[in-house]
């Protein structure tokens, strides 16, 4: 498999500490010591993402999923573990090589507007990578907008509008042409439907799947959406409180999801197809990261939770092949 | 048409929202009827009216909007005639309204208690203290609020988005209103607590026989929630009727584009169905109807006048080449 990973994440881990605000630091001077507060968002990951690949990384706000894009990207540093590249520890990589990673792995956001300078028309947004980094002759810039424009649907005549000239689906499409600008052959894609309307967010996720077979991508798709991610992924990661629970082939998940999580997530998605249904919801709220429970993290909210679950925390472990979840219950031995 | 069991009956509502470029219809011509303890899902896309809807009911649509025509009658009364004070006593008694954000509803420098006995005091001001917080703990407690009577002193900061939304389902059903008109409630929330609402939701309507009009986006939820659908698109409802009426054969092709959209509905892997081009702004509307630049199975007369409401049983449509797909 490994001949062929692009990215390969090793017990990746990134903590926040926040700044202690002014009466903290005023009790520290006293001598006063004071708790810390740390925020374990993404705590113990490993993924590997073969060339080709989409993976969709799903899970509720603050279970780390955009944490662990970023640094998938490059944005952030881990606080422990390891991103190789293409073989290679990111951390490590200098000059021609770290240029590949950074221009080579690239990544939309959520909010187009909000990633999108309002005082630059398209063509300066869209140019600048390649002026920046060189890749192109001042007198090609123009062509390779176009060029870009075009892959994403857009016509040339877009290339002199102002971000708030163009509809939050337009925005997007912007917002992909600008990572396609440098010829990346990564995306990492943090919920990039998640504000459209769906007539939109149909025409956004074709564009994907028409990328994807045009220059062979390998997407990490980050989404609360799990219709989304049924439809364009290929393997599915479910994330809780900095932990993938559960992962597997996008059918298998769906067809057998294994850990109770993943189970109350499908059963909480909202179908179409279903009418008139009495809803029995999962108890409790989603814990803060900040104050995680002990042992398996689901353990205060799971209907099958046991003892050792409140001591212990599963480990993700394979049940079937290529199919890995960390639950209990999955441990005959233990009974 | 049980007459006695109708609630509200919205007749030609039209809010205008007044410009230097004129006065354009964000909600133009809407009809739709709410009986006693049924849930009405009214759905469309951003910008389609839907929400401005919602708020022309209760007379909460703001200056340079102005609600132009219709009569909104709940319960034999015209609200669209009625002065600010009489619309005041109504709501947050008969009729409640529950926002997108809770953080819209909750005063951020009042604890919650306060803000949910004054909900009682202002309608009941002969209600004692300790009546009130033993109602306002209850309210608490049918949402799902552990130890509700310490939370009471609780300003909303301290509360989850969750729970927050909860506190303002709870408000919203202090009194027992006959009518809960919800504005994307569940939007901002995650699909785990998104099912701990609905559930409540359901419970609380099923339980004291409140009518509930759940405006959303979301196909899926109103799939699963509601007795009846609206379907809005460019400020009119193109079609309308019961659930599986609705969403199990579509007349009108918006509908099926829709529902066609959305990835559950699709094999995996395979390329979506897709609505082609964007929702017409106020200002570029069509004459005739507002889908025909969208519109697979358009007609020379479609660009002419738009097509009146054609009224088949419980349903209803507006489209001159309606789809034929009979429920199965």
């Amino acid at each position: 498999m490994s001949d062929t990973a692009v990215i390969e994440l090793r017990d990746l881990r990134k903590r926040f500490e926040p700044r202690p605000d002014l009466a903290q630091r005023i009790l520290t001077m006293a001598g006063k010591t004071m708790p810390k507060r740390t925020v374990h968002a993404v705590n113990g990951v490993d993924l590997t993402l073969a060339r080709g690949e989409v993976v969709g990384l799903v899970g509720e706000s603050g279970c780390g999923k955009s944490t662990l894009g970023r640094m998938v990207a490059g944005l952030i540093r881990p606080t422990e573990g390891t991103v190789t590249y293409k073989g290679r520890d990111a951390a490590t990589l200098t000059g021609r090589d770290k240029l590949d990673y950074t221009l080579g792995v690239q990544m939309i956001f959520q909010d187009p507007q909000a990633s999108l300078n309002p005082r630059q028309r398209l063509h300066k947004i869209l140019g600048e990578s390649l002026r920046v980094h060189k890749l192109a002759a001042a007198k090609d810039v123009p062509a390779r907008v176009d060029q870009a424009l075009s892959e994403v649907g857009l016509s040339a005549e877009y290339r002199d509008r102002f971000p708030h000239q163009i509809s939050g689906g337009q925005r997007q499409r912007i917002g992909i042409a600008r990572a396609l600008m440098v010829q990346p052959s990564f995306l990492v894609c943090d919920e990039p439907v998640a504000a459209l309307d769906v007539s939109i967010q149909a025409q956004v996720i074709n564009l994907f799947m028409d990328l994807r077979d045009r220059h062979g991508f390998t997407y990490l798709f980050i989404s609360h959406d799990l219709g989304v991610v049924r439809h364009i992924s290929d393997r599915v990661a479910i994330m809780y409180l900095g932990r993938i629970v559960e992962i597997a082939p996008a059918r298998e998940i769906f067809a057998r999801a294994n850990h109770p999580y993943t189970q109350a997530l499908l059963t909480e998605m909202p179908n179409v197809a279903q009418r008139g249904r009495n809803f029995t919801p999962i108890k409790g709220e989603i814990p803060s990261p900040l104050n995680p429970p002990s042992g398996c993290t689901f353990h205060p909210r799971c209907p099958h939770a046991m003892p050792r679950c409140k001591v212990e925390a599963p480990k993700l472990e394979d049940i079937a092949p290529g199919h890995r979840s960390a639950c209990f219950l999955n441990d005959t031995s233990a009974a | 048409m049980s007459q006695d069991k109708t609630l509200l009956d919205v007749r030609g509502l039209r809010t205008a929202f007044h410009t230097e470029a004129g006065a354009w219809p964000a909600v133009d011509g809407v009809d739709f009827t709410v009986r006693r303890g049924e849930i009405v899902g009214l759905v469309g896309e951003s910008g389609s009216g839907k929400s401005v809807t919602g708020f022309s009911l209760i007379g909460l649509i703001d200056p340079p909007g102005e609600v132009v025509a219709g009569e909104v009658i709940f319960d034999g009364v015209d609200l669209c005639k009625q002065t600010e004070e009489q619309l005041r006593k109504l709501r947050g008694d008969r009729i409640a309204m529950i926002f997108q954000d809770p953080l819209m509803t909750l005063n951020p420098v009042l604890k919650v208690g306060e803000q949910m006995r004054e909900a009682i005091f202002t309608h009941y001001p002969k209600t004692t203290r300790k009546q009130a917080d033993a109602r306002c703990v209850e309210a608490l407690e049918m949402v799902g609020i552990p130890s509700a009577a310490t939370r009471l002193d609780n300003y909303p900061h301290e509360f989850s988005g969750g729970m927050r939304q909860r506190v303002a389902i709870a408000i919203a059903m202090l009194n027992q209103p006959e009518l809960i008109i919800a504005d994307e409630p569940t939007t901002a929330l995650d699909v785990t607590i998104q099912g701990q609402i609905l559930y409540q939701m359901q419970k609380l309507c099923r339980a004291h026989d409140t009518a509930l009009i759940w405006i959303t986006h979301d196909l899926g939820v109103v799939a699963e929630l509601a007795d009846r659908v609206a379907v809005m698109y460019a400020g009119r409802i193109v079609e309308t009727g019961t659930v599986d009426e609705v969403l199990s054969a579509p007349r009108h092709p918006y509908t099926r584009g829709l529902l066609d959209s959305m990835p559950s509905t699709a094999e995996p892997g395979q390329r979506l169905h897709q609505i082609d081009g964007m929702a017409p702004t106020l200002a570029g509307r069509e004459i005739g109807c507002a889908f025909r630049p969208r519109c697979p199975n358009a007609i020379a007369r479609c660009a002419e006048v738009p097509p009146e409401n054609t009224v088949e049983g419980e349903r209803s449509y507006r489209c001159y080449v309606p789809l034929v797909q009979e429920l199965v």
